[in-house]
């Protein structure tokens, strides 16, 4: 698992509004410096929150990539290069050695909360 | 062991069969071999040699290589011919005057093609049709030429005519004998032969006996008739036949045969027992081959005997199946029925001039022979009854009766035996197919590689296809077509599911047919075939999600996460003042411009924000989507034509504009280019586009199916001599069964290729509407253009899908820090990551290897 989600100390960041999500698909949000990519998977009942950041392309692009599942395991494609990244775990199928950071999302009263890690945030 | 020495006379495609055969074999220890080549390059495929007009590339007609034979220790002369056999001391001597001792000799030397003696027979541009050098040269004169003539109107005079017809040449043929392929065809079947020949515009002249080939009036040359008739042409090709190459056989006492052919028995030998004759230039029982098969079945014999293995040579089947100038031709076995007592069945459709003769023993259980024109389908079928001796069905016309639904009358694969033979060029019997699928070997591909089935003449290959499809389904190995893990449909079934339920949206097609959530394989795909079939807006939100990014955001991504933007230019014509827009567009808000290769220009690296102001700005001063984003139809390119250039014959510039405004935005499996020429100089090379218009003096000559990219591939003379309306009406229909029929991602190139039945089907479905569907696909087409709207415009009136698709963040504004310029040229492009980080100091890498 990425370091990410296991780290003790971490505020809960206001997003946006539930609406301004895409079904199916993702939206970029800034968080505290950040770029995170958040998708809504209303089959799953879920909304997942990974960054931006596409390791093989070197661009802020997996927003704008397809959601989908890889023999169930819900994942986006990178626009660029195709690959592909869990939303849950944010490992790459194609290549093990890489992934993505993973952050904890919520939905707070129709609002969406992302979670980051206190101490890792960018000037 | 002081090894043997075997001398191959003639580097040809039996010559080079033998060597290949021979050293596979233990034998092969026993022999040091040597081989004379007289051509300037090592065998090739002569068989194809047509095809050398498409790649003018010797190397894609090699059948041997230089490797191949050190590998195997054979020595080459190549370039030098043999002149002279000592028999007395077993010696060959050359040209360049090397001296090789020899144990044992085969001669493979082949043919000439016969040039009969006529006064003026070698003017210049005159020439024969056998080697890469004949067709070079044909090629040069052909580029100065209008017309050409063949003379001899049999298999190889028709091929010819084709290949000066494809070069641009207004051509005949000229036959001494009263009909077209006299010696394979009855008079009926050569009346219907001539009378299709003549529909493609070719001038058949039978009966025609040329006494002088004199200087022309208004072309090149003249030929002189003996009625007293004449035809001015400006080269000739002679197609009379061919006779045997045995002139170094002759000087070296070998018997030769009355009217030529070096003589030999069932064992390939000559008069001479050290002395072998295999190919073209061999005389068995009376006769000359002059089809490959018999010529490697030769090969085999002489190489089985040198191992000390019994084997003969018991004659050849010259049963041949051939597409003529795009009319399928067939005969088989005894084709005139002149054995006694035989008798005959006879399908003749003036409509579709179709004719189909069988040719049955006296009891009625045997076929004899059969001529097939128009139609061969039932060749492979009838093939295998007359060379498995299998009983006729009674009535045996059920064969040769067109099939009214259902299947077709005959033998499917299962019912041949296994020692049915499927190649005949290389001895490849079903049971051997069988045996390789058995191994494991199932891709057909493999399976041709291993037992060399179909790479001959390559007249078994739908054959080859049947008997392997029918033996995978047998095992249950059908190979799955299945789109993506989330459907069990290829994208055709997929297209019929979605027609025939009037399925609407993705969610849907997934609950009823689907698993899971779907993927970036299936989503795009759907999206493409519903906005092919409902042409519903692409980001209404039913569709979006299903879309790549450049479908989404209607812009090409590029490397950087920014986008370019390409603005339609129909037909590549432009006034000065869009291009002003173009230029000031650009300079506004600093994209790097570049004439793409596809007649327009393309502004790079704007950012997700920009793209509505961009359009915005583009669309004020009259420009569309170039829908460069999408899988549709891109540009159609064109050449200035008729009205500017001198030998523009047509408005190609026209043509192309009103093209390209019919087929806009229109969503196909892949995407498709076309392209229109002013005249036969071609010079907006619509023979790499999968549609390609050429002017004539007449109409529109129509092509398709070519590609350029990754795997080239011309494209194929569809139909010729058009007028608008028929054109238009051609692409209609060939859209819509394009659209309905390719697979995902799947050119139009890679589509006809894999399309069984090929070219001749897709004109049967489009020219003669055999499924009775054009009505259908032109509706369809006719649909998409009137319901065609500019995405862009649509989406700039849409305030609701700019906000939310056209802002990089959803919760705060600006853009992507990560997207830095520098400047090259005088103009932008995207920073590479080290200037980056000198540029800004971001720790880009540094940050996601947490
Ligand atoms: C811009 C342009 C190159 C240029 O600077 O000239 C270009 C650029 C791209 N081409 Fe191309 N092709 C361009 C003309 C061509 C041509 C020439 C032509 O059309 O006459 C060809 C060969 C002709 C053909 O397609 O048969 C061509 C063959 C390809 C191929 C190979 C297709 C194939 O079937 O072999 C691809 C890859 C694909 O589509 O899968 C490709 C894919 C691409 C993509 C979409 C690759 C990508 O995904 O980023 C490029 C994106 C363009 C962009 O961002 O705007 N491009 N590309 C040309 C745009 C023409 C236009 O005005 O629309
Ligand atoms: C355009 C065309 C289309 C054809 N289509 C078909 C078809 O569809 N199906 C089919 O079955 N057949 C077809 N054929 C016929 C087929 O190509 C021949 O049957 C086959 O090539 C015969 O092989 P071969 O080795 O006997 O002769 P060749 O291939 O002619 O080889 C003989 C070689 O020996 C060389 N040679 C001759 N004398 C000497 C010497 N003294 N020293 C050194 N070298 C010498 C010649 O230069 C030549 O290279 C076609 C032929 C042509 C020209
Ligand atoms: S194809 Fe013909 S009309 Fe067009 S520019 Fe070339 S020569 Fe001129
Ligand atoms: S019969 Fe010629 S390749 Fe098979």
């Amino acid at each position: 698992m990425t370091a990410t989600t296991a780290s003790q100390t971490a505020t809960w960041v206001d997003v946006c509004d539930v609406s301004d999500l895409e079904p199916d698909a993702g939206v970029c949000a800034l968080v505290a410096g950040r770029q995170i990519a958040i998708f809504h998977l209303p089959k799953l009942g879920e909304v997942f929150a990974i960054g931006n950041y596409d390791p093989f392309s070197h661009a802020n692009v997996l927003s704008r990539g397809l959601t989908g599942d890889i023999g169930g395991e819900p994942v986006v494609a990178s626009p660029v290069y195709k690959h592909h990244f869990s939303l849950r775990s944010g490992r790459c199928i194609e290549d093990e050695t890489v992934s993505v950071p993973v952050y904890p999302v919520r939905i707070e009263g129709g609002r969406v909360q992302v979670q980051i890690p206190d101490g890792e945030k960018r000037p | 062991m002081q090894r043997k020495k075997l001398v191959v006379i003639g580097n040809g495609m039996v010559g080079h069969h033998f060597i290949e055969q021979l050293v596979q074999t233990d034998a092969a220890k026993q022999f040091e071999i040597v081989t004379f080549c007289e051509e300037p390059r090592l065998a090739y495929d002569r068989v194809h040699l047509t095809s050398y007009f498409e790649t003018r590339d010797p190397a894609k007609l090699a059948l041997a290589t230089e490797a191949f034979y050190r590998e195997h220790g054979v020595t080459v002369h190549l370039g030098d011919k043999a002149v002279a056999i000592d028999r007395a001391h077993k010696i060959v001597r050359s040209e360049k005057g090397v001296e090789v001792p020899y144990d044992v000799l085969v001669l493979a030397t082949g043919s000439y093609p016969f040039v009969p003696p006529i006064p003026g027979h070698n003017r210049k541009g005159c020439f024969v049709y056998r080697t890469i050098e004949d067709l070079e040269a044909i090629t040069r004169t052909a580029e100065e030429s209008r017309i050409g003539a063949v003379v001899g109107g049999g298999l190889l005079g028709l091929e010819a005519a084709k290949a000066l017809q494809d070069l641009g040449l207004e051509t005949h043929v000229v036959e001494f004998a009263p009909r077209l392929m006299a010696v394979q065809l009855d008079e009926e079947g050569g009346a219907m032969l001539r009378r299709k020949i003549e529909a493609l515009g070719v001038g058949v002249h039978t009966g025609k006996n040329t006494q002088n080939i004199a200087p022309g009036k208004f072309q090149r040359l003249k030929m002189e008739f003996a009625d007293g008739d004449e035809l001015e042409t400006d080269l000739i090709v002679f197609s009379a036949g061919i006779r045997p190459r045995d002139e170094l056989a002759r000087q070296a006492g070998l018997e030769i045969g009355p009217r030529g052919g070096i003589v030999v028995d069932d064992h390939c030998r000559t008069s001479d027992p050290d002395i072998f004759a295999i190919g073209e230039c061999a005389l068995w029982n009376g006769q000359i081959f002059g089809l490959v098969a018999p010529g490697y079945q030769m090969a085999r014999v002489v190489v089985d005997l040198l191992n000390g293995k019994e084997a003969a040579f018991t004659g050849a089947d010259l049963s041949t199946k051939l597409k003529l100038m795009g009319v399928d031709v067939g005969t088989i076995g005894d084709s005139h029925g002149r054995t006694p007592g035989a008798h005959s069945y006879v399908y003749k459709n003036e409509h579709d001039e179709v004719y189909k003769r069988l040719i049955v023993s006296p009891d009625n259980r045997k076929l004899l022979g059969a001529v097939l024109v128009g139609d061969a389908a039932a060749y492979d079928t009838l093939l295998q009854y007359y060379q498995n001796g299998i009983d006729l069905p009674q009535p045996p016309d059920a064969l040769i009766l067109p099939s009214t639904e259902g299947a077709p009358a005959g033998l499917g694969p299962d019912a041949l035996p296994d020692t049915a033979t499927i190649c005949s060029c290389h001895n490849v019997t079903k049971g051997q197919i069988v045996a390789c699928i058995d191994r494991g070997v199932v891709a057909l591909a493999d399976i041709k590689a291993e037992t060399k089935a179909s790479t001959g003449c390559g007249g078994c290959a739908a054959l080859l296809k049947s008997v392997v499809d029918a033996e995978l389904e047998k095992r249950g190995l059908e190979v799955k077509k299945d789109i993506c893990e989330h459907f069990p449909y290829s994208r055709q079934e997929l297209y019929h599911i979605i027609r025939v339920e009037q399925i609407r949206t993705f969610d849907e097609l997934l609950e009823k047919h689907g698993r899971g959530l779907g993927c970036d394989i299936c989503k795009p795909a759907v999206a493409s075939i519903l906005a092919s079939y409902w042409n519903d807006y692409v980001l209404s939100d039913k569709y979006f999600k299903l879309q790549d990014t450049n479908d989404f955001r209607l812009a090409n991504l590029q490397k950087d996460g920014t986008y370019s933007v390409v603005p339609r230019v129909p037909g590549g014509e432009i006034t000065p003042e869009k291009l002003i827009t173009l230029g000031e567009v650009a300079k506004k808000y600093n994209l790097y411009t570049k004439i793409t290769g596809g007649q327009r220009i393309d502004l790079f690296g704007a950012r997700l924000e920009q793209l509505p102001h961009i359009w915005k700005d583009l669309i004020d001063a009259g420009f569309e989507s170039g829908h460069a984003y999408a899988k549709a139809v891109r540009t159609v390119k064109s050449c200035v034509g008729s009205t500017w250039c001198r030998y523009g014959v047509q408005d190609s510039v026209g043509m192309a504009i009103f093209l390209e405004h019919r087929y806009k935005g229109i969503r196909a499996p892949h995407k498709i280019k076309m392209a229109v020429s002013g005249c036969t100089r071609e010079c907006a090379e619509a023979q790499c586009k999968d549609i390609g218009v050429i002017a004539t003096e007449k109409g529109w000559n129509l092509y398709v199916c070519g590609n350029g990219g990754m795997k080239p591939r011309h494209a194929d003379l569809f139909a010729t001599d058009l007028d608008d309306e028929t054109l238009v009406k051609y692409i209609d229909r060939f859209m819509a069964f394009y659209i309905r029929t390719a697979d995902r991602l799947q050119r139009t190139s890679t589509w006809l290729e894999n399309l069984e039945g090929g070219l001749d089907y897709l004109k049967e479905v489009i020219i003669d509407d055999k499924l009775g569907i054009c009505a259908e696909l032109e509706r369809q087409i006719q649909h998409l253009v009137e319901t065609y709207e500019c995405e862009w415009k649509k989406t700039l009136e849409n305030e609701a899908v700019l906000k939310k698709r056209f802002r990089f963040f959803v919760n705060a504004e600006g853009g992507d820090d990560n997207v830095v310029f520098v400047e090259e040229r005088g103009q932008i492009r995207p920073a590479t990551p080290e200037e980056k980080h000198r540029l800004k100091g971001i720790p880009v890498e540094l940050e996601e290897a947490s």
